[in-house]
């Protein structure tokens, strides 16, 4: 008994597991730590001594008193939060009804509505944005100074983009939910909208939420679009303004790590605060797939 | 049974139009377009189509003469390779032993899942520091070490791989969870039951494990062949027109020059629809190759 339990804690086995899963949580997690550590030092430091901590007279607040004051980050990050927030509202609405619909209801085309769904998974924004740019042109939303009209135009293919997958998940949730509640506030006099507002959406809350995430990080973090459609400088989201700083400002390098961790510390926090959604979603979406 | 809820099918239309309008607008008209697109000249970005290519099919016949297209898809073909053997192999490798441990194992899949959830812009700006030729993290590490010259990543035969390291390294993660997941739902029992008949641990993972992971791992397969094919963020922030010496292209990337920077758009759709084509086709390849495979 004595030795079975030795065995178990000291095994060298176990010891080469968490030593091989620890080394690559570091691969993971050090380089955003460096990065963060490198923006409070000054350019010349970096390039000498990336390693040590930001401590005493290596620590400088310089590069984001430049980054705040050469670029306009504050716009940036507005432009980027409008088209994501719409993304994720339109996202979350339209494929929750339609999941909805394509659960509860029976009707003729049925199948052929889901095969829709499945196969728009397939289209890789490459192969639509040329026709949706011309499109776009036409309606006079894009190539404009507008600043509205051309977050518009980015919000709207990425919307199109993230439907079928949200349709996917929510179409699992929902299935998994009893019909009975639906009937019971059917018997009380709701409408099929009051009992999607009241019944369905609250009971598949969790899962709206992954959707959610996930479509507000994909647009948060997508730049194709944005190449297309953001063209001033005062129109541009935060990964269009990052692209830029990296092929303006390439060697400001106390810059370039201040301007990495503006951008992704928000997103960590979110990440380390909603988690569990975020993996738990991932896996829904990706195994219906 | 056979709710009386849904049998007045009106509210089906305001359920479905919105969605399907969406997806058909900006979907698939655009799609089937840009099949339309690639067959005729399109001298700029928003420009109508003036007539037929000559010959109608003379994209097709340029993307196998290109040389730059070439180097995309042999790129995309070693970065799809990276993928697979690369994020698949090594996710299953971790799975594997996350799913062993009692402690921590929660600690690991959120700090996996970590890199995918931030923008491939930022990381490639990240991994230009880190790659960086005077004197980046990994240069610094090397003449820690002793090595007495600086090594340009970027340069020369080096660059394909340090484009190709920073992709597979963000999306092992995703792969990850979807491997975990699997593994969860394989019962502890049947592993109970071959140790208690003998089996080592080799056999255990070559008998069990693999067989009924079978289905997750084409899943993973699919996936990782379609995403190699999308990659476009990362590579084109950190190698920008294909630099250094047009080695460094990727079909998405070389697509969105044609598109934007030559401005031979009908060109750039064709590239558009050889990579979705290669997707379907590749990936039912993979999945026909593996179902055959008898365990």
């Amino acid at each position: 008994m004595e030795k079975v339990k030795t065995k178990r804690r000291f095994s060298p086995w176990m010891v080469l597991v968490y030593a091989l899963l620890s080394a690559w949580a570091v691969t993971t997690l050090y380089p955003l730590l460096w990065v963060l550590m490198n923006s409070f030092k000054l350019r010349g430091r970096i390039v000498s001594n990336s390693f040590s901590l930001p401590v005493g007279d290596l620590f400088t607040l310089d590069n984001y008193t430049k980054a705040f004051s050469k670029l306009n980050v504050w716009g940036a990050y507005r432009n980027s939060l409008v088209i994501s927030i719409s993304v994720v509202v339109v996202v979350i609405l339209l494929a929750g009804l339609c999941a909805y619909a394509l659960v509860r209801y029976q009707f003729k085309g049925k199948a052929f509505l889901q095969s829709l769904v499945i196969a728009a998974m397939m289209f890789p924004v490459f192969s639509t944005i040329i026709p949706v740019f011309r499109m776009m042109l036409s309606w006079k939303i894009v190539n404009t100074d507008s600043l509205w009209l051309s977050l518009l135009s980015t919000a709207l293919p990425q919307i199109a983009g993230n439907l079928s997958f949200a349709i996917v998940v929510l179409s699992g949730y929902i299935r998994s939910l009893p019909i009975d509640l639906e009937e019971a506030a059917y018997l009380e006099g709701c409408s099929v909208f009051q009992i999607f507002f009241k019944v369905v959406v609250p009971l598949t809350k969790p899962s709206f939420a992954t959707v959610g995430i996930f479509c507000f990080l994909w647009s948060y973090n997508d730049l194709f679009t944005q190449m297309f459609t953001l063209r001033n400088s005062d129109q541009w989201a935060i990964t269009r303004l990052l692209n830029e700083i990296s092929s303006q400002e390439g060697t400001d390098y106390g810059l370039l790590a201040a301007a990495v961790t503006i951008v992704i510390v928000p997103v960590i926090i979110i990440y380390f605060c909603l988690q569990k959604y975020i993996i738990k979603g991932m896996t829904a979406g990706a195994i219906k797939g | 049974m056979g709710s009386m809820i849904y049998k007045n099918k009106k509210p089906l239309l305001i359920f479905l139009i919105p969605a399907f309008a969406f997806m058909v607008v900006f979907l698939y008209y655009p799609f089937f377009l840009n099949i339309w697109n690639s067959f005729h000249v399109i001298k700029g970005l928003g420009q109508s189509a003036k007539g037929w290519n000559d010959p109608w099919y003379s994209n097709y016949l340029k993307i196998f003469t290109d040389p730059k297209m070439r180097t995309a898809m042999v790129n995309t073909l070693w970065m799809m390779l990276a993928t697979l053997i690369g994020q698949v192999g090594i996710a299953l490798l971790l799975a594997m032993m996350v799913d062993n441990i009692k402690r921590g194992a929660k600690l690991f899949r959120v700090l996996y899942f970590l890199p995918i959830v931030i923008s491939a812009t930022a990381l490639a700006l990240l991994f230009n520091l880190i790659f960086l030729y005077d004197t980046g993290m990994l240069n610094q590490i090397r003449m820690a070490f002793g090595a007495n010259e600086l090594l340009d990543f970027k340069k020369g035969s080096l660059a394909v791989l340090t484009m190709i390291i920073p992709v597979t390294w963000q999306y092992v993660g995703f792969y990850f969870i979807i491997l975990v997941t699997g593994l969860n739902n394989i019962s502890p029992d049947i592993y109970e039951a071959a140790s208690i008949d003998g089996a080592t641990k080799l056999q255990r993972v070559r008998f069990i494990t693999l067989p009924l992971l079978h289905n997750v791992i084409c899943t993973c397969i699919t996936l990782a062949i379609t995403g190699a094919l999308k990659v476009f963020d990362l590579p084109y922030t950190m190698f920008p027109n294909g630099m250094p010496n047009n080695k460094t292209w990727l079909t998405g990337t070389y697509m969105y020059y044609q598109t934007i920077s030559t401005k031979d758009v009908d060109y750039g759709s064709a590239i558009a629809l050889v990579i979705v084509v290669l997707g379907v086709v590749l990936s039912q390849i993979a999945n026909h190759a593996l179902k055959e495979k008898d365990y």
